[in-house]
């Protein structure tokens, strides 16, 4: 087993909001220069550029995951991890059914680049990402879960899209291994806030960079055997000797 | 003014099983559950577009005397559920927000 430094909460240049910069090949490269180990490509409800990501990773040596930032019915953004491609594919799918069809005005959202599996520009996404689907959060989770993959609540502590500031709470039984706090949040902090509300689960921290200057060396480190998502939930379940620790 | 004296004047939908007999002392409209958790008051009605379960908790938390839920939309099965385990009532309507709110404002004015 060894330390895997992991940043899993990363916006491309298909994310409206993110930095034309974030090419697949230029993110590999800073997180290349960030020693970071483990990586996800998270844009919002979609994984089209997971295939350039992925490729991107396997040629620098970054073990590479496949991710989408969702935002579901209640406006609450889930990381969703798959270890395949097919099954992020399929997850994609599923999410544009349930996202309602408008089209991007560039002007006002930012545009939407898609990239081959090559890392080479493939053209503009058409629909507009960054909209809130019709899929519960619970259903997500058990839909994400079908797939094989796994669902961590983006920056519970944000105001804005956060699950603490739109649902006043984390639900007892949602079934996420863990729940991501912002880049700069502190543990003690947003449990305090929480009211002892997030019981025993498991804190870790991305970057959510949307440009190149926030892929920094990471907060989160992952002790496994290997960089897939089973060993990933030892870890933060603390079992079997995997072990999980987030810096201040 | 009592919750069923407003349901009936405003065509509300009684989506379960909760009691329309307390009094309303105000509303608070929000879809943001800490925005409630923070300012809302007890005996309020709770005007909203947001259907998750924690909805349930958190009027049952402030004592809120009952939910409308606007718009058209569908409270979810399992908001329903908790709602009617802790008593309250959980309205619908096809009206928004703001249509509902400024009558509901009206009508608590003119019992004044």
């Amino acid at each position: 087993m060894r330390w895997y430094a992991a940043d899993l909460h990363i916006h491309s240049a298909l994310s409206p909001c993110a930095g034309h910069e974030m090419t697949p090949g230029a993110i590999v490269q800073a997180l290349s220069a960030a020693s970071v180990h483990l990586a996800a490509v998270t844009d919002h409800n979609s994984c089209e550029n997971a295939a350039a990501f992925l490729r991107a990773c396997r040629a620098q040596g970054i073990a590479g995951l496949v991710g989408m930032e969702l935002e579901t019915r209640e406006e609450v953004h889930l990381l969703c991890l798959f270890d395949c491609l097919e099954a992020g594919m399929n997850w994609q799918e599923h999410v544009y059914q349930r996202l309602p069809w408008r089209e991007n005005d560039e002007r006002v959202f930012g545009s939407q680049l898609r990239f081959g599996a090559e890392g080479n520009p493939a053209g503009h996404v058409r629909r507009l990402l960054a909209l809130s689907t019709d899929i519960a959060l619970e259903e997500a989770c058990a839909q994400v879960e079908a797939r094989g993959g796994m669902c961590i609540p983006a920056h519970i502590d944000r105001p804005a899209y956060g699950l603490l500031g739109m649902l006043g709470m984390v639900p007892g039984d949602l079934p996420v291994p863990a729940l991501e706090i912002s880049a700069t949040a502190r543990e003690e902090e947003v449990r305090g806030r929480a009211g002892g509300g997030l019981g025993a689960r498991r804190l870790v921290s991305f970057s959510d960079a949307h440009h190149l200057g926030q892929i920094v060396p990471v907060r989160t480190v992952f002790y496994v055997a290997r960089p897939v998502l089973p060993e990933l939930r030892l870890a933060l379940a603390g079992r079997d000797g995997r072990r999980v620790v987030v810096f201040e | 003014m009592k919750v069923s004296q407003l349901a009936t004047a405003l065509n509300l939908q009684l989506e379960n099983g909760g009691s329309l007999d307390r009094q309303v002392t105000g509303a608070y409209c929000s879809d943001m559950l800490s925005d409630v958790m923070a300012n809302g008051r007890e005996g309020q009605l709770w005007i909203t577009v947001q259907t998750h379960q924690n909805v349930a908790a958190v009027a049952t938390l402030m004592s809120l005397c009952a939910v409308i839920v606007t718009g058209g939309k569908r409270p979810s099965k399992e908001l329903l559920a908790k709602a009617e385990d802790e008593a309250v009532p959980v309205l619908t309507t096809g009206l928004t927000t703001f249509e509902v709110a400024g009558r509901i404002y009206n009508l608590l004015r003119q019992k004044e």
